[in-house]
């Protein structure tokens, strides 16, 4: 607590917990506030309390039993969480994915974008009081979260990237529900930029709240669409392309105003953007071929073969139980996801469960500079802020 | 760029650190296209601010930590830096042992590195010189022991008061 010049003489500032249970906060994060009057002049993050260890617990667990904790981290991208462990593992191995594989993990990876993109919209927008658009926004999930549930059984938690390419074969009649999702999906979004684009009370909230310069946002390695705002092109599907990316014609929405309403634009273009991209995956996926390598003694042999070959069953109870053990090394993989970089390190040591496995993850990153984005704003400019980050706490806490 | 052109132009960075200060590049690791400098933790702070200023690695991807006890140097700490001008990535390594878990901080450096620091100060139990807030950040502030440590169990309870989990009454 700290004693600041007012109007009427100097006065002691007050600290004003923005505490764990908070509806827009996006989840359990604390934000301690000092504040004079109605503007911040400091504010501490407090984190953890999503905080459930996933990393040590990775720890424990085999290469191909850790997958399914990476969804949990980041869930409303879980894909993403995948790719970015099967990427390292795969870089680790040595493995190469046929491109089938590929196609179908972008497509899927691109959805997921436009889901995450749909929930932060509906969210930021109820925030700031719009609240049909959360609606809006939530129905065209439904859609994506339908053809999750026909690939992989799975509304979120699918797991359906595995070490090597995907789980399963894409189920039957998948490319006419796309199809009518992709034909549907533009005019949705324009009906929510009909609600919020020219909007006067929208713009009146968000136009020049939460300024970062780039100089800034690179120095607090800030990522994705924060970044992106500010006025620097960089997107790791460009940059350094994984899984195919560079075979695809897509654009990286840039702006240079870098503020709420500016990364508001530039993620309703990135939706836009990726739908693109799964109708050019959609094109390229052939009707057959393979979904995941050959690799014995790492990817699991198929179920038929499993039941009638002694040696496909030898090596499908050597992964289930013992696992497999890629050489000491270690790699870091970095993907885009829509918060930004999201990273995953893994060190071997040569054994089948990882040495270390680490995730850096872009919510937590991000969060590091809410203090530099919300000093001298209003508490109403806080959650304003906190939104256009758009953080995910399980991203954050782990 | 394809890896063996990432892996040139990054043998191209380890050649001027090593013309900069040959004592900086103890060792290099190359590796599926990724290369690894490891410096002694001496030269940290140093080599790390001739990478931003002079080779134009702008970005701090990540920082982490590693414990591969009950083997020494007990701990790494790693940190994944950038180049986006000149679409680089290089990863800076130091190794301390178990009984001076002490790092150079990099926050003065590249800023981003404050909460990556406090994480692993928090979760491995390494202390970093010069962090400007080196407090726990994930787990309470009042949490005894560091839990990424190998000799840290992965499940378990600590005493926990009987009033609050009766069922689970300490015997």
């Amino acid at each position: 607590m700290t004693t600041v010049e007012t109007a009427t003489g100097p006065a002691k500032t007050m600290v004003l917990n923005m505490g764990p249970q908070h509806p827009s906060t996006h989840g359990v994060l604390r934000v301690a506030l000092e504040l004079d009057g109605e503007t911040v002049i400091k504010a501490d993050p407090d984190l953890g309390y999503l905080h459930t260890g996933i990393e040590k617990s990775c720890q424990d667990k085999t290469y191909s039993q850790a997958i399914t904790l990476t969804d949990r981290m980041d869930y409303l991208n879980p894909l993403g969480n995948n790719l970015v462990y099967c990427l390292a593992v795969e870089k680790l191995l040595g493995l190469e994915v046929p491109k089938r594989a590929q196609y179908i993990r972008v497509m899927m990876v691109e959805l997921q974008r436009i889901s995450s993109h749909l929930v932060w919209l509906g969210t930021h927008a109820i925030d700031m009081g719009a609240m049909s658009v959360f609606l809006y926004c939530f129905r065209e999930r439904e859609e994506i979260l339908k053809i999750f549930e026909r690939f992989a059984g799975q509304r979120m938690m699918t797991s359906y990237i595995r070490i090597g390419g995907v789980a399963v074969e894409p189920p039957a009649g998948w490319r006419e529900m796309i199809g009518k999702f992709l034909k549907m999906m533009p005019s949705r979004v324009d009906e929510y930029e009909a609600l919020l684009t020219e909007n006067r009370i929208w713009q009146a909230r968000l136009k020049g709240v939460g300024k970062i310069s780039l100089d800034r946002a690179i120095a607090y390695s800030m990522s994705g669409p924060t970044l992106r705002a500010a006025g620097l092109a960089h997107d790791n599907r460009k940059v350094f392309p994984y899984s195919s990316y560079e075979e695809f014609n897509f654009e990286v929405p840039t702006r240079t105003d870098s503020d709420c309403y500016g990364r508001y634009m530039l993620r309703v273009a990135e939706i836009r953007e990726s739908l693109k991209i799964v109708e050019q995956a959609m094109a390229k996926i052939t009707d057959s071929g393979p979904i995941r390598t050959e690799a014995p003694g790492i990817v699991p042999p198929e179920r038929e073969k499993m039941k009638t070959e002694m040696e496909a069953l030898i090596y499908h109870f050597k992964i289930f139980t013992e696992g497999f053990s890629p050489p000491p090394g270690d790699a870091y993989v970095a993907i885009e996801s829509p918060r930004g970089e999201l990273g995953c390190y893994i060190a071997s040591d040569g054994s089948p469960k990882p040495l270390r496995c680490h995730f850096r993850t872009p919510s937590y990153v991000n969060l590091q500079a809410l203090p530099l984005l919300i000093h001298g704003q209003l508490i109403a400019d806080v959650i304003a802020c906190i939104g256009t980050i758009d953080i995910v706490l399980g991203d954050v806490d782990r | 760029m394809s890896e063996s052109g990432q892996q040139n132009a990054t043998s191209v960075i380890v050649e001027k650190l090593r013309g900069w200060n040959a004592k900086a590049v103890s060792e290099v690791i190359e590796f599926h296209g990724e290369t690894t400098v490891v410096v002694p933790r001496e030269l940290l702070r140093a080599t790390a601010e001739y990478c931003r200023a002079e080779l134009e690695f702008n970005f701090l991807s990540d920082a982490t930590s590693v414990d591969r006890f009950p083997g020494e140097p007990r701990f790494e700490v790693n940190y994944h830096i950038v180049s986006i001008p000149k679409r680089l990535k290089l990863r800076l390594r130091t190794r301390v042992s178990g009984s001076d878990p002490t790092v150079d901080s990099m926050v003065p450096v590249w800023p981003g590195a404050g909460w990556l620091e406090r994480e692993i100060f928090d979760l491995m139990g390494i202390r970093f010189n010069g962090h400007p807030d080196l407090r726990r950040i994930l787990l309470p502030a009042d949490w005894e022991g560091h839990p990424l440590r190998r000799d840290y169990p992965t499940e378990g309870f600590r005493d926990i008061p009987s009033t609050y989990l009766p069922a689970f009454k300490k015997q």
